[in-house]
Formats: structure tokens, sequence, C-alpha cells
């Protein structure tokens, strides 16, 4: 792999994370805002990816793995804080518990 | 060349990317999504990155996608619900896509300052990676697994369900006369 090639990838990388970033700051239903968080939790993943493969160095993959543990308890703490809140409260709008306190 | 493909597939990643986090159907979005999971890890694959690329497919794809669809099997999807969510996607987006766009004009010179150099790089073996994941990186992978615990923990104590209250004539009788 060239310089050039990695420096699209990385672009390409943002691009991922800029386009989940946009998803959870314009979304407001909580189930659609956690998909834009694994969406921008993948872009870092291919930037691990892409310099690993790069540097023919295995730290890019075993980083993505502990980033892979990272989604994995982001999304079922999430989904179960969902799943309470439509329960308890019956919203499923993340701008209606704005004036949470403790 | 295979450095090429992967840079179709994050193309094509991208694409599935903003069509997951456009649409107002949550099924519709959540299919984009586990399009563009998939072709990403074809983009890992071509990478050389095989481990990857498979725990992409079986982990991402197959685990949290499942547990998503599990979620989505248990919302109302009403037209009136998607036609609010559509009016307030059309609302709120410019500010949001500002922020999106500079994050990537921030790195977009990287592409210019990138000169051609000869190709480097190799196949990475899943055998440098366990190597490393339980040699030099032990610590680390104990730190997730007690990120994992605590967020299976977390999810029982959120998910469980709250036992009913006892029907209510106890709060009539403590009244008493008055």
């Amino acid at each position: 792999m060239t310089d050039q090639s990695l420096a699209m990838l990385l672009v390409l990388a943002t691009t991922l994370f800029a386009v989940g970033l946009f998803g959870v700051l314009v979304r407001r239903g909580v189930l659609l805002q956690l998909i834009a968080l694994e969406v921008l939790l993948a872009g870092p993943a291919l930037a691990f990816i892409a310099a690993g493969a790069r540097r023919g160095d295995a730290q890019g993959q075993a980083m993505f793995v502990i980033l892979l543990v990272f989604a994995a308890a982001e999304v079922a703490i999430g989904l179960a804080l969902y799943l309470r809140l439509r329960r308890c409260a019956d919203v499923s709008d993340s701008d209606s518990v704005s004036q949470l306190r403790s | 060349m295979s450095a090429m493909v992967a840079i179709v597939a994050g193309g094509l990643a991208v694409v599935a990317a903003l069509l997951a986090v456009t649409s107002s159907d949550a099924v519709r979005s959540l299919f984009a999504l586990l399009a563009a999971l998939l072709t990403l890890a074809a983009a890992f694959f071509a990478l050389g990155a095989d481990f990857a690329g498979a725990l992409q497919i079986l982990i991402y794809a197959g685990a949290v996608a499942a547990v998503f669809v599990f979620v989505v099997m248990t919302i109302t999807n009403s037209d009136a619900l998607r036609a609010a969510e559509h009016s307030r996607l059309r609302r709120v987006w410019p500010v949001p896509a500002a922020v999106a766009i500079l994050i990537v004009l921030m790195v977009l010179p990287a592409l210019r300052g990138a000169k051609s150099s000869a190709a480097v790089g190799a196949a990475i073996p899943v055998r440098a990676v366990g190597a490393l994941l339980f040699g030099p990186w032990a610590v680390v992978v104990e730190l997730a697994s007690f990120l994992l615990l605590a967020a299976m923990l977390g999810a029982r104590h959120l998910g469980r369900r709250a036992p009913s209250p006892p029907p209510n004539e106890p709060l009539q009788g403590r009244d008493g006369p008055s």
C-alpha cells in the first residue's frame, strides 16, 4: 500500500466518523442515535486497520478488537437504557429527557 | 490493487452510512447500517486484516445488529411517527452538516501531503495479533473484560422488570376513620 492510498483510507475513515457525528447530532430518536454511534465507531476502526496494514503491524488489528469490545458494551448499555426509558416514561426521544436531575 | 479495492469498499461504506443516518425509518436505517458494516468488512479483507474482517462480520454484523433487530421489533412504526422524524430531520440538519463537513475538510490536506512512495506492508497473520493481545497487551484485554462484565451487569440491572406493585387495598385500609 502506498502513502497515497493510506491517506485516501484515512480520509474515508474521517468521513465515516463525520457522518456518524452528523447522525448523533441530527437524530432525536434514541435508537437512531445508537445506530449513528455505530457508524461513528466504524470510522476509527477503519483508520486502525488501514494504519496497521500500511506499517505491517499487528497493533492495528489488536486495537480494532478493543474497539469492538467498546462498541459491544456501548450497545448493551444504550439499548438497555432505551428500553428502560420507554417502559418507565414511554419516551423514545432524547430531547424529552434533557431535564433529568439526580 | 488491493488497496484500491479497500478504497472502493470504504466509499460504499460511507454511502451506506449516509443512508443509515438520514433514513427516517428505523428498519431501513438498520439495513443500511448492516450494509455499511459488511462493506467495511470487505475493506478489511482487502487490506489483509482477515481476522478483523471475520470479527466485523461475526460480531458487528452478526451479534450487534441482531440485538438492534430485537429492539426494533418492539417499536411501533406508524406513518405519523415517520413523518414527524422526517420533518425534524429537515429542520435541524444544517448545523450538524456544517460540523461534519468541517471535520472532513480538516483532514483533506493529508491527501496532498502524501508522497506516492513504494508499496509497503503485508498481510498480518492472526498469530501475530494473538501474540500481541495475550502478551504485551494482557492488561488491556483484562480491562476490556472488566468493561464487558460491567456492561453485562448494567444491562441486566437496567433491563430487569420492576416487581409489580401490590394491589392498593393497604392504602385504603391505612387511612382509617377521619
